[in-house]
């Protein structure tokens, strides 16, 4: 089930360092929201906050709210395990367990949960790897380790790892930075085909991948080196991209700055 | 230290191709033959010291009137000389698979706690003190054996034998203070703990971020993380941990010699008094033994070399079968 995102005053630190500062945006459900802005901005961070992978990270921490729908991630009773278990994350380089098959891969996140009947587990595994436009290429090789496919296959492997599991949001930090143009492209196909069924936020530097993949754009500036990163705007991709309301919006993706 | 010892650096990366180091310059010539050189002196070190242990030994063996495989006795002085290694070859391995079996989990436990769940400031000290362990000479380990853990492990001994008797292997049928081939395993279990400790935690040190991250985004918790990704790619690391700690079980002397009483029985009621080792029995004989006594004792020493050759030989099979799935390539 797609979930609406609602982010409120949010700021998020490593330690003293504050990395982002007071963000608020909602995120529609079965739609692509890209994040762009220059190296450093916090748009990684930021994502990293929505599904409470940024704590992991030594003196990681956040203020502020994140609502999908009626349940605010942050709430005190809130696991984080359990807040990953339903927003996905596929993540900038290709990472498929290399001691699993592609099988196990996919399987993984099932196994995790414990919720499946192991007559089911088959079928959920073809779907997700059919659903992620990998299942033609793996179907007879199922046994093998994952580390033993392309990097644009292993990025789609990961991705029918994360959507095996149902997850209400998808998050793809950079999904094709590592990747070459042939399985960029494989993959921007399956975003517009994963949004029918999930919300879908995607970090790219390539201001030409969020044209062409997204509904929505939010452009992240910081004023300086070593300043908080903020949101500048949020609209309309078409709008973003051809008449932006903020001045700096503008320099970025017309390659004046970043 | 234990980080010091050659045993903890990384495995060297493959050298490239000869083609590709021959730019002429001196430099490289000069590092060339050294690094050739070292490469040779190694090998004329190890083939030096198997011919040595050959010649000697069919000295021995060609004047043995006893099976040298299956005797259970060693007596080199008689006239004809009477000797095998059955009992020293079943002391060695019995002992050291009771290490393995109490050192790697308890090693791979302590590695996990240091590497992913300790807070930093626990952790670092910690490491340290496993460390020391290794510093601690063997003899101090034999004198403690011998003077604190035998005593002490009499209670454990007829707790053993009272609920886990009925195993055979725990039934204690002899009476007498516990100077057993279990309790030598419980020492030598001790003794290897730091260095299969010590590397296992800096395999898990080194499991990529990126292969943790996806198991977090995947729901997992902590143990989930480690099952899923530290354990797989710690395994190989593991193996090689623990044919580490195996190669100093197999060839311990001087605290085996002191806890062991040691007899030429073969007995798998492991509580009972007894047994021998390889290394055990050539200290303990060595010195007061004729010229032949020698030779059968380096017949003894040759079986250890070659059983320690077997043990590497093994573990690096079972590493470069599991090559396919490890995580060197992510």
């Amino acid at each position: 089930m797609a979930k609406r995102i609602d982010v409120s005053g949010l700021s998020a630190y490593y330690g003293s360092h504050k990395a982002i500062d007071d963000i608020s945006m909602t995120v529609e459900p079965r739609s692509v929201t890209a994040f762009i802005g220059p190296s450093g901005c916090g748009k990684s961070t930021f994502l990293r906050t929505l599904n409470r992978m940024h704590e992991v990270t030594p003196g990681g921490r956040v203020e502020g709210k994140v609502m999908l729908d009626d349940e605010n991630l942050y709430g005190s009773s809130v696991d984080p395990v359990t807040v990953r278990r339903t927003v996905g994350m596929v993540f900038q380089r290709p990472n498929p367990f290399p001691t699993m098959s592609i099988f196990d891969n996919v399987a993984a996140g099932l196994r995790l949960n414990g919720s499946y009947k192991k007559n089911e587990l088959a079928g959920v595994v073809e779907r997700s790897l059919r659903g992620a436009n990998l299942w033609d290429e793996v179907k007879d090789r199922l046994n093998k380790p994952g580390s033993g496919l392309s990097g644009g296959q292993q990025q789609r492997l990961c991705i029918a790892r994360a959507i095996a599991v149902e997850p209400d949001v998808l998050l793809m930090d950079e999904p094709c930075s590592a990747l070459d143009p042939i399985s960029t492209l494989a993959i921007e196909d399956l975003i517009s085909e994963l949004k029918e069924r999930f919300t879908i936020v995607i970090v790219t530097h390539n201001m030409q991948q969020a044209a062409r993949v997204s509904d929505r754009t939010a452009f992240f500036n910081l004023a300086a080196v070593g300043q908080p990163g903020k949101l500048i705007e949020i609209d309309e991709t078409d709008r973003i991209f051809s008449n932006p309301s903020v001045q700096a919006t503008e320099d970025y993706i017309s390659g004046r700055f970043g | 230290m234990a980080s010091t010892t050659p045993a903890d650096t990384p495995p060297a990366p493959p050298v490239p191709g000869p083609g590709s180091r021959s730019t002429g310059r001196l430099g490289d010539k000069v590092f060339l033959g050294l690094s050739k050189g070292s490469g040779i002196l190694l090998l004329v070190i190890m083939a030096s010291i198997a011919v040595f242990l050959s010649y000697r030994s069919v000295i021995a063996l060609s004047d043995n009137e006893g099976n040298f495989l299956t005797t259970f006795e060693w007596n080199t002085a008689g006239d004809p000389p009477v000797f095998g290694i059955a009992v020293l070859l079943f002391g060695t391995v019995v002992s050291s698979i009771v290490a393995m079996v109490i050192a790697v989990p308890i090693a791979v436990g302590i590695a996990l706690f240091i590497s992913h769940y300790a807070p930093r400031r626990v952790a670092a000290p910690l490491a340290y003190v496993v460390d020391l362990l290794a510093a601690v000479p063997s003899i101090i380990y034999g004198i403690w054996g011998a003077l604190v853990l035998v005593p002490y492990l009499e209670g454990l001994n007829s707790w053993l034998d009272e609920f886990f008797g009925w195993t055979y292997v725990f039934e204690k049928t002899e009476i007498g203070i516990p100077r057993s081939l279990f309790t030598v395993g419980i020492l030598l279990a001790i003794m290897i703990l730091p260095i299969v400790t010590s590397v296992s935690r800096e395999v898990f040190l080194q499991v990529p971020r990126m292969n943790e991250e996806a198991a977090l985004a995947l729901g997992a918790t902590r143990w989930e993380v480690i099952r899923l990704s530290v354990l797989p790619f710690g395994r190989s690391g593991i193996i090689s941990a623990s044919m580490l700690g195996l190669g100093r079980a197999l060839g311990e002397t001087m605290a085996v010699a002191t806890v062991l009483s040691p007899n030429f029985l073969v007995s798998l009621h492991l509580l009972n008094p007894g047994g021998g080792t390889f290394a055990q029995n050539i200290a303990a004989k060595f010195g007061e033994a004729n010229e032949f006594g020698r030779d059968a004792l380096i017949a003894s020493g040759l079986v250890l070399f070659v059983l320690t050759l077997l043990v590497n030989g093994a573990a690096r099979l079972i590493i470069a079968r599991r090559k396919e799935y490890s995580g060197a390539n992510a």
